[in-house]
């Protein structure tokens, strides 16, 4: 791989790394940025499905803080989260859910297969548990070629109970790989409620099974995240192989754009809401005197600003041209079949 | 030139890559300490080490998913499938991971990935284990499909597909493996993919073939029965060489495709379309697909002797269509031979 990053990515990284109001703000952008997508369906501007990401904010925040530039994160469809938080733009990320040239994509990809590997991140999986295994061969990579990277899986408390996590971790663990997988548990896979479909409470349980160390986190404060996230990575790069993260997490909207999230208990909502991701950090820098009352308000609308113009220039901007659906199938082939 | 069997060429294709390329590995089952089950990787292990020739548990979603990942990030994998059949397991990282990276990546990630498969029927190993199901590969863009029928194509065809910087599915017929012939190793040795193979020259048929058929094919090609055969090994399934067929065709003026996989949905269907659809009017016959028939694998030995072409049928099938220049039917069709 010899892509790299560009300058603003590089920027939106870095910043992250070195200050908590810069991840408050970052935070603040992903919940603007999935806010304005669905409402970007329901107005009509997009087609298919989107999955996102509100109230889950901070981990993905944690991650992108966590992971060198270097380092590679395989994501799920649910993914507009951490691939802002990795560092592709709000442009980048809402162009392509417009199918739009500006996307980071070109529109090829959609809102389930946003792709930024200049900052680490393989194209996003849209099948359950699937980036999983290609985590393990990330790690594998770097392994072999005497490298320092980490490989981080991203995934469901959903793909917990699919084949392809049980065969990866697995795998990490007899070859004592440098994976962090990390385990986002926001109680629901699609429309189940986790105590519908699996027999444990802790996902971070199953760890056990594969002699892997794990840790159960509290996913909406992310400092927390953090260190637990500095830990594994540290453990990982130092040659000491795979833990198991378990992001305890709630998913504010329903599974996709469709869903109401009707079956959830009345009152359950209200209990995540009062321990917003968003919120924490944000009395904290206040309360710590980092920063005032208005600057988070100040910080707020300034994302919605920038928002609103990453909108407006995709909108505008045109599909990519018909010649695209047909480049990058193979090296050096434009269509199937034909010579 | 080097006097060597099938499975011999395989050890040694894979060896000189390893030795030119350091990001080549292997990884499978069994293919470390015990050499491959069918002796593909002796000696791979003592020569390059535990680090690039790895023994994975049967655990096929996750190794392929692996080295899937791998492949995204810097090295070049060869995973070996033991039978094709365990693919059905991985199919999702193959079809739905690697065939896209490149597609959803705009051409930033790319797989150089070999999975290689043993295949075919004739050995006694029933239903699921005699299988082709090359049809699931073939019909996903994104992926090469390759069956070599002799040490030499095994030799060379292996080499190109691991340079190859996409996905290759390489289908290897299991009673081919004790086969032996003069190998030209080294560059002289190297087959590139999408070229077929004119194995004999003939004057009033073309019959296209691949994997174990082709000695069929060459068995009835030498005009014994009044009429002599072009003999093409198409040696890449996908992509397709079409300029060999259509010279080919040209000149004799009918095609016979002799195939081994069911009726339904094999590699000819495209190739009697194509020649069909370019040369209508010029042919002296329709187009002839001599294939198994829409069973599975049969295991007693009588059955199984029917269920492939031999060459006696192969032989009759051509003499009726060149004298009658009509279809002949499938003997599962024949008066008599209905179940």
């Amino acid at each position: 791989m010899t892509v790299t990053p560009t300058s603003t990515q590089q920027e939106r990284r870095s910043r992250m790394k070195e200050s908590p109001v810069a991840r408050y703000e970052r935070m603040v952008e992903i919940r603007v940025c999935e806010d304005t997508i669905l409402q970007l369906f329901r107005d009509g501007h997009v087609r298919g499905s989107t999955h996102t990401a509100q109230g889950q904010e901070a981990v993905s925040v944690a991650i992108a803080t966590i992971a060198a530039p270097t380092d590679w994160v395989t994501c799920t469809y649910r993914g507009h989260a951490l691939a802002l938080a990795l560092g592709l733009t709000p442009l980048a990320v809402i162009g392509e859910i417009l199918g739009r040239e500006v996307g980071c994509t070109r529109g090829i990809g959609g809102s389930m297969h946003l792709c930024g590997p200049e900052i680490g991140l393989l194209p996003t999986f849209a099948i359950v548990g699937a980036g999983i295994p290609v985590a393990v061969g990330a790690a594998l990579s770097a392994s072999v070629r005497g490298r320092e990277d980490v490989a981080f899986g991203v995934f469901g408390d959903g793909a917990a109970n699919i084949g392809a996590f049980h065969e990866g971790l697995n795998l990490a663990a007899i070859w004592n790989l440098p994976v962090v997988f990390v385990c986002e548990n926001n109680l629901y896979g699609e429309y189940s409620r986790i105590d519908h479909t699996t027999p444990i409470e802790d996902l971070a349980d199953r760890a056990a099974s594969y002699g892997m160390p794990s840790e159960v986190v509290d996913g909406q404060d992310v400092d927390t995240a953090v260190q637990a996230l500095r830990a594994a990575t540290e453990r990982a790069r130092n040659g000491g192989g795979p833990t198991l993260l378990e992001m305890k997490t709630y998913r504010y909207a329903g599974h996709s754009r469709t869903d109401e999230a009707t079956y959830r208990p009345p009152g359950e909502l209200d209990v995540w809401q009062a321990r917003d991701p968003i919120g924490i950090l944000g009395r904290r820098l206040v309360d710590d005197g980092t920063i005032g009352q208005d600057d988070l308000e100040l910080i707020r609308r300034e994302v919605e600003v920038m928002v609103e113009a990453a909108v407006e220039e995709a909108l505008a901007s045109p599909e990519a041209p018909l010649s695209e659906m047909l480049a990058h199938v193979t090296a050096g082939a434009s269509t199937a079949g034909g010579e | 030139m080097t006097r060597l069997r099938f499975n011999q060429a395989i050890v040694s294709a894979i060896h000189d890559e390893m030795t030119s390329d350091s990001s080549v590995i292997l990884l499978g089952e069994d293919v470390a300490e015990a050499g491959g089950v069918f002796k593909t990787s002796e000696g791979l292990l003592e020569r390059f080490g535990p680090e690039r020739v790895r023994d994975t548990p049967i655990s096929e979603m996750g190794f392929i998913g692996a080295a899937v990942g791998a492949a995204a990030t810097g090295l070049r994998p060869v995973a070996e499938i033991m039978f094709v059949e365990f693919l059905g397991v991985a199919l999702d990282q193959l079809v739905t991971e690697a065939a896209k990276f490149r597609y959803l990546s705009r051409g930033q990630v790319t797989v150089p990935l070999v999975v290689r498969a043993s295949c075919g029927a004739g050995l006694g190993f029933g239903a699921q284990h005699s299988q082709v199901l090359d049809s699931w590969f073939r019909s996903t863009p994104g992926l090469k499909v390759c069956i070599p029928s002799n040490p030499q194509a095994a030799y060379g065809l292996l080499r190109s597909a691991i340079r190859d910087d996409d996905p290759v599915v390489f289908l290897e017929t299991r009673s081919l493996y004790g086969d032996r012939g003069e190998v030209a190793l080294g560059d002289d040795g190297l087959i590139h993919l999408g070229v077929a193979r004119l194995e004999r020259q003939g004057s009033d048929v073309t019959i296209v073939s691949a994997g174990q058929l082709v000695k069929v094919a060459i068995a009835v090609a030498d005009g014994e029965h009044g009429w002599s055969a072009d003999v093409i090994d198409l040696q890449t399934l996908t992509p397709w060489d079409h300029r060999t067929v259509m010279e080919s065709v040209g000149r004799t003026r009918r095609l016979v495709i002799l195939e081994e996989g069911p009726f339904s949905g094999g590699w000819g269907q495209e190739i009697a379309y194509e020649v069909a659809a370019d040369m209508f009017g010029e042919l002296r016959a329709p187009v002839l697909r001599i294939t198994c028939p829409d069973a599975p694998v049969p295991f007693a030995t009588g059955m199984e002797r029917r269920f492939l072409p031999s060459s006696e049928y192969v032989t009759d099938q051509i003499t009726e269509l060149i004298d009658t220049a009509r279809r002949p039917l499938p003997w599962w069709q024949e008066t008599g031979n209905h179940v």
